[in-house]
């Protein structure tokens, strides 16, 4: 649920990154939060393992710019990937404007993909959205690894209703921030239609 | 997509008077007000130096998980949560099933007082809270975006 605040001429959207574990979206952000103007960005908090794998939720405010007086805020935040954190993923979805699925192309997380997907689906469902009527975009990710599967064939399975996609490798940015605006302007777009799911 | 909260400058005000002075009763040193999606509605008393999104976003993690753990033992909330710190403490508490209310307080004051005050103030916000999420679901209700143009969603990318 976006947020518009009139005395601080301001609006917020949540945008969460969902994807099965190590698919790279926490590398998503982090490549985001590096690449930065630093007026435009807040803090990056990560609430991570030791090991670095996310425990909670990665969070990432982000400034765009002002659109007819009001200054555009999107907040970015990952769920942790892997399957015993479900209940976290359930909570973080919460009040989400737009959604990102980063899938990890490699041939042998193909089931993690499609696993993820269908959690995706159906905790939205427990809140009551509907993943086809929700700005929504897939990134394909780790494109530069040997094994992976061709992005006909991601498409056939990941995205039979053709939402908008990209190519991606996270770490060196391509296909970041690709990404990233094409599910603000669908958030946006949304916006300005002022629809109510 | 569900309907956006809107707050308008009138119950912006309103939610500003509440807090100053809840801030002022409770003898605290801040009071913020979050909505239950992360994003900080307002902040008074000393908070400049901390980062607001940041705790208006680790906070509504906080709840929810609360919420969480609240419904796995078959309670419907957890209505108020106190963190003890050596020097400054948070006391949170849910108002009208909505927002969130963060009372940072120090040494020079208790927590029980702060929970009273907070109760009393709770009241009042949820009366507000009321008004505001009825504005924002009334057919007249119009986004300020409506009427931006595919120009200026565009310019906003570059």
């Amino acid at each position: 649920m976006s947020f518009i605040n009139y005395a601080s001429r301001e609006i917020n959207c949540k945008i969460v990154y969902y994807g099965p574990g190590l698919c790279g979206k926490t590398t998503n952000l982090q490549y985001i939060y590096a690449k930065t103007n630093p007026e435009t960005k807040g803090k990056m908090i990560s609430l991570a393992t030791e090991t670095d794998r996310t425990l909670f939720f990665d969070f990432l405010p982000l400034a765009l710019g002002s659109i007819r007086g009001f200054k555009t805020r999107f907040h970015l935040y990952t769920v942790p990937g892997q399957v015993f954190y479900d209940a976290s993923r359930k909570l973080i979805l919460k009040g989400v404007d737009g959604v990102v699925f980063v899938a990890d192309s490699q041939i042998d997380r193909f089931e993690a993909n499609i696993e993820s997907l269908e959690n995706l689906r159906s905790n939205l469902e427990e809140q009551g959205y509907d993943l086809d009527k929700l700005p929504y975009v897939i990134q394909y990710n780790k494109r530069d690894l040997p094994n992976v599967a061709t992005v006909e064939e991601l498409r056939e399975v990941l995205n039979p209703n053709g939402v908008p996609e990209f190519n991606a490798v996270a770490p060196t940015g391509a296909g970041v921030f690709d990404t990233l605006k094409a599910v603000a302007k669908l958030v946006l777009t949304e916006l300005k239609k002022g629809n109510n799911h | 997509m569900s309907a956006p909260m809107v707050i308008h400058e009138d119950d912006f005000q309103q939610f500003a008077d509440v807090c100053e002075q809840l801030n002022q009763d409770a003898c605290s040193r801040a009071v913020f007000l979050i909505d239950k999606n992360g994003q900080l509605i307002l902040a008074t008393g000393e908070y400049q130096y901390l980062d607001t999104t940041a705790l208006a976003s680790l906070t509504a993690g906080n709840i929810a998980a609360t919420d969480g753990l609240a419904k796995l033992i078959g309670e419907r909330e957890f209505s108020a949560l106190c963190h003890k710190g050596e020097h400054d403490s948070l006391y949170i508490a849910i108002v009208a099933s909505q927002l969130i209310l963060v009372v940072m307080f120090g040494d020079e004051t208790s927590e029980g007082l702060v929970r009273i005050r907070v109760a009393k103030a709770s009241e009042h916000l949820a009366r507000i809270v009321e008004d505001v999420i009825a504005k924002s679901q009334s057919p007249s209700a119009n986004s300020p975006f409506a009427e931006i143009s595919d120009d200026d969603i565009d310019t906003l990318f570059g």
